[in-house]
């Protein structure tokens, strides 16, 4: 049953992956591409993994691949002349994937990943030692519906990784201060509200008195 | 004989509940729900007819039926029955998909609302959460599949091929993208007091009168998440993105017929689930206001959509009172009131936990708030 709902969720993913790339219109790509995160939020909800699901739902779905439609249909693109390097540009594209297959199997191979068992006293239920064990390819299982996604992430996000955790969040700062540095432009030309100024306005600045 | 058959269906020998019971259990909740929702929105319209005839001093629809109460499902069959018009140069697989993808996340989000707790009349023993599905993540969900709703407004707007339908989902999104942030740090603070992401647990949190509801200690929260809530479902006065006066009705110009109709369908349970969220994160959920109101034999259900019905009025309320903001109103206000007073009041959440000697302001004799602590 459940090995048969992954082979439905991966298949559609890798479909409408497929899509993405070769559809000739942007729209429907972004849409297909929209379909494959949801794919992927599935299959991580199949690990239970529901943190994890609901935040590419909501960051990339609802609000990433937002923006890019949103660009998408503002811009004027010629998608026939795009297409003309596509069989240009499909060794690279095949060789950049060679790679990145060959990456995962090496990271899958070496010895970062390990399993660490915690051993517990069986009657204290006291703490004795965590058991390491090497050389293993990591195999996802579902977690048990107890624990709390949300909370073991954060405890291990404000602890062990705290320091890759600020240094995301100040590149991402620089980022957006970037962003607003490029795009802050005052211009002399157009007309422009000052809301202070028009909440201030009284009685007395617009109005005069006429004696007829 | 038959009785005994028919449980064994539903329960093994030992007790337990089978597969069918599970997929029963689900299928009649799902259909609890939808139906409910479905029957809630079409008489919100009547409601909103009526109320609006009311503050303006006309009678509102009042031919069909008693009190025009039939008038929605008139509506109803003569939207049903009108012909669905698909122009000829537009994207036609979008076109007819966009009011679907309008419609389902308004409507799937209802599965993680909790209606209230109940025993079924004693029948179990603990009180257990009125949901379909009680999750550790309820509030993110909320958030997750709200955002969701974009989608199906900015497809129809793109695959009607027209220039007003176009201008209307731009709008739609500008404003979606601008409120979603500063609706999304307001619940953080009620995460910050409640110390869990699941609604019942936050319900839980503010038991006892309503001295313990997040509505006192976030009350700025409490006005920019309404305010957020009326701008997400654009309704009025943020109702930019249908402004009749400027650009027709908006995404859903080249729609007819019972498309038409669903597009109104999912603006309008999105309203109930933003008031069903609303009542839920600040006013106590499920509780009344007096703790010996409890105690009455009321269900926990009655009070959850007594609040939820006062607050689809006040929405009621506002599209009778305001006039519609202009554009870059809008934006400046979401972008340069909301975002900085909600990024103010986490701070000053996070001082009052977190001081010595202030923590009597949030945790006094008279109201608890920090749950966790």
């Amino acid at each position: 049953m459940e090995s048969l709902f992954f082979f439905i969720f991966s298949g559609l993913a890798i479909l409408s992956a497929g899509f993405v790339v070769l559809s000739k219109n942007a729209i429907h790509s972004v849409v297909a591409l929209i379909f494959c995160f949801f794919n992927a939020s599935a299959l991580f909800l199949m690990l239970g993994a529901e943190f994890l699901a609901i935040i590419l739902i909501l960051i990339y779905v609802g609000a990433v691949m937002v923006l890019f439609m949103f660009v998408l249909m503002m811009m004027e693109v010629n998608f026939e002349k795009l297409r003309e390097g596509f069989m240009q540009y499909l060794p690279l594209g095949l060789m950049i994937s060679l790679i990145l297959l060959m990456e995962f199997a090496a990271a899958a191979a070496s010895n970062i990943f390990v399993a660490v068992t915690h051993k517990t006293d069986p009657k204290t239920g006291e703490f004795i030692l965590d058991e390491v064990t090497k050389n293993i390819i990591p195999k996802a299982e579902p977690l048990t519906a107890q624990v709390n996604n949300a909370a073991e992430i954060g405890k291990v996000l404000y602890t062990q990784y705290m320091f890759a955790f600020e240094v995301a969040a100040l590149i991402l700062l620089v980022a957006l201060i970037g962003a607003v540095v490029l795009t802050l432009r005052t211009r002399k030309d157009v007309k422009y509200q000052s809301i202070p100024k028009q909440v201030r306005a009284s009685k007395a600045d617009r109005l005069r008195k006429a004696s007829l | 004989m038959i009785w005994e058959s028919v449980q064994s269906l539903f329960f093994n020998l030992d007790g337990a509940e089978t597969v069918l019971f599970t997929l029963g259990r689900w299928v009649l909740s799902i259909l609890a729900i939808s139906i409910g929702v479905a029957l809630t929105v079409a008489y919100t319209t009547y409601m909103e007819r009526r109320i609006i005839g009311w503050i303006q001093v006309r009678q509102g629809c009042n031919r069909v039926g008693p009190f025009g109460l039939l008038q929605p499902i008139a509506d109803g069959i003569k939207l049903f029955l009108k012909e669905t018009i698909i122009p000829a140069k537009s994207s036609k697989f979008l076109f007819v998909v966009a009011p679907v993808l309008a419609m389902v996340p308004a409507f799937i989000a209802f599965a993680v609302i909790p209606f209230g707790e109940t025993t079924l009349f004693g029948y179990w023993d603990e009180p257990r959460v009125m949901t379909i599905a009680n999750v550790n993540i309820g509030v993110l969900y909320v958030m997750a599949i709200s955002s969701l709703s974009v989608y199906g407004i900015l497809l129809a707007g793109w695959a009607s091929n027209s220039k007003y339908a176009f201008m209307g989902a731009i709008r739609s999104t500008c404003q979606m993208i601008s409120y979603e942030i500063s609706m999304g740090f307001a619940i953080v603070t009620v995460l910050m007091l409640a110390g869990s992401m699941n609604l019942a647990e936050i319900v839980h949190a503010q038991q006892g009168g309503f001295w313990n509801w997040y509505l006192i200690p976030l009350f700025p929260m409490f006005l920019v998440f309404l305010i957020s809530g009326a701008a997400e479902c654009s309704r009025c006065p943020f109702d930019l993105p249908e402004g009749e006066s400027e650009i027709v009705a908006g995404f859903f110009v080249e729609y007819s017929g019972f498309w038409f109709a669903t597009f109104s369908l999912a603006e309008y349970a999105a309203m109930i689930l933003i008031s069903l969220v609303t009542s839920i994160l600040f006013l106590g959920g499920w509780y009344a206001p007096f703790p010996f109101l409890d105690a009455l034999p009321i269900p926990g259900t009655v009070w959850l959509l007594g609040k939820a019905a006062f607050l689809i009025f006040v929405f009621i309320w506002f599209r009778a009172t305001f006039p519609r903001y202009r554009y870059d109103q809008l934006m400046r206000l979401g972008w340069k009131v909301f975002l900085p007073w909600t990024l103010a009041w986490l701070a000053v959440i996070g001082l009052l936990i977190y001081t010595p000697g202030l923590e009597w302001v949030l945790e006094n004799p008279i109201s608890d708030w920090i749950a966790w602590r």
